[in-house]
């Protein structure tokens, strides 16, 4: 039962998207206007600034994931059927991982176009080593939205949700955002340390796995009464 | 017509709802106080009084979405702090707000509340559902696309879709003409006659006319009046909220 409303849930927000591209329009258009904000003011003559790419990488990421966060919930408020799916049986836990794994694929599916993007104007070899890439971008993705799903589901009834998501998403998930940088910015010396990329990608995983069991453990607490 | 019996989700079942002396404070506000009533299967309840009056948070208190600052709410002999999740599969609530994804068809809505209330043949429990609703030619069109009568009719079937033993309706006369109207009493009775619960909340006493065993008259979160098969409601709401001889009205309360 709980794969099946995980499944229920994930398949209900992906058709919903599918139809409207509302949140992949908007997410995308504000991520790709920062990363362009960003190389007009640091690419000069064709050079982009050392260490650069992976910073704003992350950040327009991180700013994206928020708009995503908070559009994703709102449509559960709007009909109150987030309301509709707590009254359910199926377990409240397997509701938010639906959510956790809507937003981390429309987030990976942004990444698809931001990558290239910010591997193209800041002449950053993003490229170079896919493998390692993709990795620090599935568990850097996962650590964020996992605490922000949360904190989303969490604010959905307040009335200044759009000013305390970001208030309360930011500090709890600048450790995965700096773990993020610092392990893309690894992927992107001339010679990769493999050890250094290791130790980031683990702490990562540890912040992934630390995060998700959080959410997991008080998510049905928080969303009673 | 009626669901089919294949539709009822597996869950606690429960023969009478009671509640004890119940209490919810959100702060310093009392929503409601000291609320006691019993309703066994095959009955109507109706909760009637005044915006404000207490009904919306009775029924999220009874659907398990509120736990009581005081008092106890029994299922039979199951509480929600030890079988929610049983309890909520047998609990069937239709909001002021309707829980549906504008976006989604009319029939997917239905399959997603089947699926997640675990009914074993999604895909027939919603095309029945669609049948009772009237709909089952705009099944696969877009529920932004309906009117709010529609839209109506599609929430009461998804609150239905599971069979639920306990039936929460607020205000479910809202938007419906006097057809789908008479067709929601129809359907109400229906309920009663298979042995349902049902609570309802509403304004309209015309439409609650003949249709309650039993009716609780709340005003500022209090159970004012009860009466056993009443008749002549708007007379004896009228009385129940008007103040009593001799207080001052509202105007003179506030010194104008």
């Amino acid at each position: 039962m709980f794969g099946q409303t995980v499944w229920l849930v994930l398949r209900k927000d992906f058709t919903i998207e599918v139809r409207s591209l509302e949140i992949a329009y908007t997410t995308l258009f504000f991520a790709i206007s920062c990363v362009l904000v960003f190389a007009f003011a640091l690419v000069q003559e064709g050079r982009a600034p050392e260490g650069g790419a992976a910073g704003i990488l992350w950040i327009a990421i991180a700013f994206a994931g928020t708009l995503a966060l908070g559009r994703t919930f709102e449509r559960e408020r709007q009909a109150e059927t987030l309301r509709a799916l707590l009254l359910a049986p199926a377990a409240r836990p397997a509701v938010y991982v639906g959510k956790l794994l809507g937003i981390v694929v429309l987030l990976l599916a942004a990444e698809l176009v931001l990558v290239p993007l910010v591997a193209l104007l800041f002449q950053a070899p993003l490229f170079a080593h896919p493998v390692w890439l993709a990795s620090i971008l599935l568990t850097g993705t996962i650590g964020f939205a996992a605490v922000g799903t949360l904190f989303a589901a969490m604010l959905v009834r307040a009335r200044s949700r759009d000013v305390l998501l970001p208030v309360l998403l930011y500090p709890i998930t600048v450790p995965v955002i700096i773990a993020g940088v610092r392990a893309t910015g690894a992927l992107l010396q001339p010679e990769v340390d493999a050890g250094v990329l290791q130790v980031w990608l683990a702490l990562l995983v540890c912040f992934d796995v630390v995060f998700v069991t959080l959410a997991l453990w008080t998510f049905e607490p928080l969303m009673t009464d | 017509m009626t669901r089919p019996s294949t539709s009822r989700s597996a869950g606690a079942d429960f023969d009478y709802l009671a509640v004890d002396d119940v209490s919810r404070h959100f702060g310093r506000r009392r929503a409601v106080a000291r609320i006691t009533f019993r309703a066994e299967r095959g009955a109507i309840l109706g909760l009637l009084g005044p915006n404000g009056a207490g009904k919306s948070t009775m029924l999220a208190l009874l659907a398990t979405l509120l736990r009581p600052t005081s008092g106890t709410i029994r299922y039979g002999d199951h509480t929600a702090g030890v079988h929610g999740a049983a309890l909520r599969s047998a609990i069937g609530v239709l909001g002021h707000d309707l829980f549906l994804y504008p976006e989604l068809t009319a029939r997917e809505n239905l399959e997603f509340f089947a699926g997640l209330y675990g009914v074993a043949d999604r895909r027939a429990a919603a095309g029945a559902a669609l049948d009772v609703a009237g709909l089952a030619g705009r099944g696969d069109d877009p529920v932004s696309s309906f009117s709010r009568g529609m839209r109506q009719r599609v929430a009461l079937e998804r609150a239905l879709i599971h069979g639920p033993r306990l039936v929460l309706l607020d205000e479910p006369f809202t938007g419906l003409d006097d057809a789908s109207a008479a067709a929601l009493g129809r359907r109400l009775q229906a309920l009663r006659a298979s042995g349902a619960i049902v609570v309802l909340a509403t304004h309209d006493l015309d439409l609650a006319e003949g249709l309650l065993d039993r009716a609780l008259f709340l005003r500022d979160g209090r159970v004012v009046r009860t009466a056993d098969r009443p008749d002549a409601l708007r007379a004896m709401y009228r009385e129940v909220m008007s103040p009593p001889a001799g207080a001052p009205s509202a105007g003179r309360a506030r010194g104008a």
